[in-house]
């Protein structure tokens, strides 16, 4: 007999913040996390010190980790986290905060993540990226996460039948919703024709399937509903969040992530289910995932990705809108700042603070993340269903 | 289908000449193991002596029952395709200059999925023949081709970077003279060698083997005397240029062991031949040899060193004899080293005794010239560092992974 997870009443996110992104930069992962935080409490308006717990995430700290960070920011919490987790370390830092504000062992938690990118910050995060990498994956071809992606992708369209224009279709959709963003690196509206004529990265994927490596950060605050109120902050709440680790390690070749797994018990314990969110921030390095998590994340059966998304519209005027930010397709992946990117739009989308597009009278949303090719397959899975506060 | 490789072209000085660069060489300790069996040729991977699960990758302690029981064990070598990949894009030099690439995601039948180094007529979702073999950098990877390759499988491009054919290649034989010359010379050139010097010193002394040698396809007879400083030189610089494998089968073998010798006049001759003289040679043609690792689809790309298996283990029969290909082997050690950054392979190929006038008074089973000449090739095909040559050679080689001290005592071969 499981026992129920407890909900996450009295749990308040907010002051959904991002370090603009640059393509290459010459700050450090401790400036951006830096200034990620000051964000944090210029938007709170409240004082450095009153941040009495932290929740950090970056590739390119080192040699430093979340502990040096402290004494750098001048920080002295009584709460810290570091979430190596790649593209789930928003929802996963996101989990560990609300525990800790609900436990009373933090007041206010800042959960961040933020990476530099110089010109060779992104080669040489990939070499040494794990030591199963670095013995079996990167002597073979040095592609990076663009071959481990290739496999799945090439996998999936043979099993399911997907094809290139269903994979165009998502990411074109993703555009539009980028050009309304400012932020966004992708400036131009993405044709099917763009897509499919695009430079060959890693057959079958082209250049519009693969992110852009950046410089950025993003952060949110957790802290309880009373004081978010107090502070005069809008926030929303958490109905429900999921992490596994390492699904199904007996299956030859990833196909479905940690979220089949765990799939029931998270609309469970939100109360709705997928058809009752009003839009879906999905991880979206390359779009094989999105289709996976479309699948596992029970929008649609397993395999009826391409057929999905052929009948729906994702834009953020859509029926679905997905990624409604442009995600990491239209704006980079700032490391492990892109496992916040669909954090704070959520947020940005439930408090009526959005930089691009609004969906309009958005309740209900779905953050899902996805990290850490440690080998052959993506490790960590992790979802939250966010809700609009009560008025 | 394997595309065919375009024929060895004269170097046209104009043109860029491509830099060796090597593929990615970093890796753990553990996975040093795979390093290890790809040098020798063999498809092993670490087991559990627990449970029996198959690791892939390498790591210190089962991932399966979480025992401290792994063993390297000879595993089955096929598997079926998952998925694959062309890469058109890199972040590796290496790779860069090798674009495009093939990748396949396999599933073992002996357990784990491995990333592997794909041939070019491997069929979607086919079966294939798995291998480690080492790449430019030295270091092992996984290689995979169809159970039933092509007869032009050799060509692959792309695998063709994890071994030395020598099709296509220009070889320099050492020594004309030797019982083994005859053999490895007709056997190179059968096997596609472009063009094939063979070294001979004192030209006035009559020699069967140079004889036999003189007479082969592609064969050019050259000066080259190892015990003389000049001599090397004066060769590497007419052909230093030209070589792309260099076959070491300096030989020079007396009976005797350290107490009952008259003098050391027979052990200074040895020292000469085998070990200074492999000096001499890696002085003289290991600068350019680097050099040209990547210089067009037939670059340099091997350094042999035909040795006695008693470099390994003193033969006290053969004593001083013993102790010079010792030392020759601990040179060859540092020749790999010095020749890795071009993506030379350096083949010790360690012989057992042979059918020759030296070793008449040594018993059966000893090495028909032939069979050394088919080992070699096989060697450089598959690119191997450690290539043990007849049963005599196997039997010590095993015997000493298990028990040198054994061996040390008990030689009797």
């Amino acid at each position: 007999m499981v026992r129920p997870r407890q909900g996450y009443d009295g749990i308040a996110v907010c002051v959904p913040v991002t370090v603009p992104y640059a393509r290459y930069s010459e700050r450090s992962a401790h400036w951006f996390c830096g200034r990620a935080l000051a964000a944090l409490i210029a938007g709170a308006g409240i004082d450095k010190l009153e941040v009495d717990g932290l929740c950090v995430s970056s590739f390119t700290l080192a040699p430093d980790t979340a502990v040096g960070l402290m004494q750098y920011l001048g920080m002295s919490p009584r709460w810290l986290d570091h979430v190596p987790m790649g593209g789930a370390s928003g929802v996963v830092a996101l989990r560990r905060a609300a525990r800790a504000v609900q436990a009373g062992d933090a007041e206010i938690v800042a959960c961040l993540a933020g990476d530099t990118n110089h010109v060779d910050t992104f080669r040489n995060t990939i070499a040494s990226f794990s030591q199963f990498a670095r013995d079996a994956v990167y002597p073979y071809g040095s592609g990076g996460p663009n071959s481990s992606f290739a496999f799945l992708t090439d996998h999936y369209m043979r099993s399911y039948g997907a094809r290139a224009e269903d994979f165009g279709r998502l990411c074109i959709a993703q555009r539009d919703n980028g050009l309304r963003h400012p932020a966004t690196m992708m400036k131009r509206r993405l044709t099917m024709e763009d897509y499919l004529n695009a430079r060959p990265i890693a057959d079958p994927l082209r250049l519009f399937d693969c992110v852009m490596p950046c410089a950025g950060a993003d952060g949110v605050l957790v802290m309880t509903a009373d004081r978010a109120r107090a502070l005069g902050l809008p926030y929303v709440r958490i109905l429900s969040t999921i992490e596994r680790h390492n699904a199904f390690p007996d299956d030859p070749i990833q196909y479905r992530g940690g979220w089949a797994m765990d799939v029931d018990e998270f609309y469970d314990m939100a109360g709705i289910g997928p058809a009752e969110v009003d839009f879906l921030q999905a991880y979206d390095d390359y779009p094989v995932i999105n289709f996976m998590q479309l699948e596992d994340l029970g929008f649609c059966a397993k395999g009826e990705a391409p057929a999905f998304v052929r009948a729906h519209d994702f834009t953020i005027d859509g029926d679905l809108p997905f990624n409604t930010s442009g995600g990491q397709l239209s704006l980079g992946q700032a490391g492990a700042a892109g496992g916040y990117l669909g954090l704070v739009e959520a947020v940005r989308q439930l408090t009526g603070q959005c930089l691009g597009g609004a969906v309009p009278d958005a309740r209900a949303g779905l953050v899902s993340g996805f990290g850490m090719i440690n080998y052959d397959r993506g490790l960590c899975s992790g979802a939250a269903i966010l809700a609009a506060a009560d008025e | 289908m394997t595309t065919q490789m375009p024929p060895p072209r004269k170097k046209d000085p104009t043109q860029r000449t491509r830099l060796p660069t090597q593929p990615p060489g970093g890796r753990s300790r553990e996975a040093l193991g795979l390093t290890a069996m790809a040098a020798q040729g063999r498809f092993a991977l670490q087991v559990c002596g627990e449970c029996g699960t198959v690791q892939y990758p390498p790591r210190q302690l089962c991932g399966s029952c979480l025992a401290d029981a792994l063993g390297w064990r000879d595993v089955a070598d096929t598997g079926r395709v998952l998925a694959e990949t062309v890469l058109r894009h890199s972040n590796d030099l290496f790779f860069r200059e090798r674009l495009p690439w093939r990748l396949g995601m396999v599933q073992l039948d002996c357990g784990p999925p491995a990333v592997a180094h794909l041939a070019e007529d491997c069929a979607q979702g086919g079966q294939v023949r798995l291998a480690l073999q080492l790449d430019r950098a030295g270091q092992a990877v996984l290689t995979a081709r169809p159970l039933r390759a092509d007869a032009d499988a050799g060509e692959d491009r792309q695998l063709r970077e994890a071994g030395c054919d020598p099709k296509g290649r220009r070889v320099l034989l050492v020594d004309g003279r030797t019982v083994l010359a005859p053999a490895l010379a007709e056997a190179l050139g059968k096997a596609g060698a472009r063009q094939i010097f063979v070294g001979h010193a004192e030209p006035w002394k009559r020699s069967a083997a140079l004889e036999a040698v003189r007479g082969l396809p592609n064969v050019e007879l050259v000066p080259l005397d190892v015990t003389d400083s000049d001599s090397v030189r004066e060769l590497a610089a007419l052909i230093g240029g030209k070589v792309e494998i260099l076959v070491n089968n300096s030989y020079h073998l007396r009976d005797g062991g350290a107490v009952d010798r008259a003098d050391v006049n027979t052990p200074r001759d040895e020292i000469e031949v085998h070990y200074l003289g492999l000096l001499r040679l890696a002085r003289e043609f290991g600068p350019a040899l680097r050099a040209r690792g990547a210089d067009g689809d037939y670059g340099a790309s091997a350094w042999v060193n035909l040795l006695s298996v008693y470099a390994l283990v003193n033969n006290p029969a053969l004593g001083t004899y013993s102790a010079s290909q010792a030392a020759a082997l601990s040179l060859s050690h540092c020749l790999r080293a010095e020749l890795r950054p071009g993506g030379v392979r350096v083949l010790n190929a360690f012989l057992g005794p042979l059918e020759d006038e030296w070793h008449q008074l040594v018993p059966p089973p000893k090495l028909e010239p032939p069979t050394v000449a088919r080992a070699v090739l096989r060697g450089l095909r598959d690119g191997l560092e450690d290539l043990h040559v007849g049963p005599v050679a196997e039997e010590i080689a095993r015997r000493l992974a298990e028990n040198p001290k054994e061996i040390e005592r008990e030689i009797r071969l």
